[in-house]
């Protein structure tokens, strides 16, 4: 019974320090999830050796590969300001010019983004293929305003 | 009367009625849930955005869902046993809080299954992703508290004020993905309207009502099955605290 309390009594422990950390490190610091381009501008060099996550809209036609290679280079935006990423990797399959991503890295002086991981953010709509092509619009939250500073 | 009599007539009562409809709320739960399934993976489109994959949401949303609400049920259970003591109230809340470790499991194992090949990750430090492994670990934590305390009572007690107090991460997990930036999409019904198709919405609609329904009859088994270990506790003297079982067994 003794040996079976204390084995509690520590799991007990375990999950306490588990929450601690998670509400006091992880959370604290995730509660900004991502920068937007707009703050990512105007960091302070202090942030150049940290690795950062920026969320914004793939520009149009501003993806670019470099052939034979596993670079490429792509613009995001909040609607104010535009970053220039340097990704290096397998984009996902739902990265899409025109829709949100969230890429991993490090914002450097050269003013670059640099990048090897990229998180696609979709919206919270959900149709057939064919209600798209008729152009129905769902009421959802604008991608491009889930970004905004509140 | 005896605590022990007086306990067996308010349970009675409520174990009658629960015995009475298990069977009927198992039947219901499914019926909605073939439907649901049916619906959701032969008979429905894919997304326009994510394909196939989208037929996740059928089985994630439910049981993240269905976690709240186990969770929500924990919560108001733990309030009326601090208010009157009701022993059967807490057998309820123990149940309670064992489906909703299943259902909070579930829930986060079928969000990472989704978010591998829509986000590209398993796991990120989202705040929606974050409070609710906090919901997880509470829960177990709560479990275990349980497990800890050998005084009935005390034990009730304390687990119902651990319950009360972790309550306030079920609006955290709620409203994170309105109040803060994250990789998790918004509320798809809100005050923004309904931005589901109702050729989507129909299957997500019959799954969870009757993954409610699942989680209500699991609800009713465990609660019974609980009730009646305290039953046998209790003719075994498990409802004395400690020091009275111990003058007990000094005296026989």
């Amino acid at each position: 019974m003794n040996k079976k309390r204390s084995g509690i009594f520590i799991s007990v422990v375990v999950i306490l320090l588990g929450i601690g950390y998670l509400i006091f490190g992880k959370f604290g610091e995730n509660l900004v999830y991502f920068f937007t381009p707009s703050e990512v501008v105007v960091l302070s060099p202090d942030y150049h050796k940290k690795k950062i996550r920026v969320a914004g809209m793939v520009v149009a036609e501003s993806v670019k590969m470099t052939p034979n290679t596993l670079q490429m280079r792509f613009s995001l935006t909040d609607g104010k300001e535009t970053i220039l990423v340097d990704y290096e990797g397998i984009p996902p399959d739902l990265f899409k010019e025109g829709q949100g991503a969230v890429v991993e890295g490090f914002w450097d002086a050269d003013r670059t983004f640099h990048s090897k991981m990229i998180m696609a953010k979709h919206s919270e709509d959900y149709m057939p293929i064919e209600m798209k092509e008729a152009g129905v619009v769902l009421p959802k939250k604008d991608l491009l305003k889930t970004l905004q500073v509140q | 009367m005896s605590p022990i009599e007086s306990l067996v007539t308010v349970m009675h009562k409520l174990i009658k009625i629960l015995r009475r409809f298990e069977e009927k709320i198992g039947f219901c739960a499914a019926l909605f849930i073939f439907a649901g399934l049916y619906m959701g993976l032969i008979a429905s489109p894919p997304d326009y955005y994510q394909g196939e994959v989208v037929r996740i949401m059928y089985v994630h949303v439910p049981f993240a869902k269905c976690a709240l609400l186990a969770y929500t049920t924990l919560f108001l259970g733990s309030l009326f046993y601090l208010w009157k003591k009701d022993p059967v109230v807490d057998n309820l809340c123990h149940a309670a809080a064992g489906v909703g470790v299943f259902f909070t499991l579930v829930a986060l194992v079928t969000g990472s299954i989704w978010a591998k090949p829509t986000w590209n990750t398993w796991w990120t430090w989202d705040p929606r992703l974050v409070s609710f492994a906090i919901l997880l670990l509470i829960l177990i934590g709560y479990v275990m508290l349980r497990a800890l305390i050998d005084d009935p009572r005390k034990e009730a007690t304390y687990a119902a004020v651990l319950a009360i107090i972790g309550f306030i991460d079920l609006p955290i997990v709620y409203f994170s993905v309105e109040w803060w930036r994250t990789l998790h999409q918004p509320m798809s019904i809100s005050v923004r309207g309904i931005s589901i198709s109702p050729e989507i919405r129909t299957p997500l609609i019959l799954m969870s009502i009757g993954m409610s329904l699942l989680f209500i009859y699991m609800l009713a088994i465990r609660t019974q099955m609980l009730y009646l270990r305290h039953l046998l506790e209790a003719k075994q003297g498990g409802l004395l605290s400690e020091p009275e079982r111990r003058l007990r067994d000094d005296l026989s």
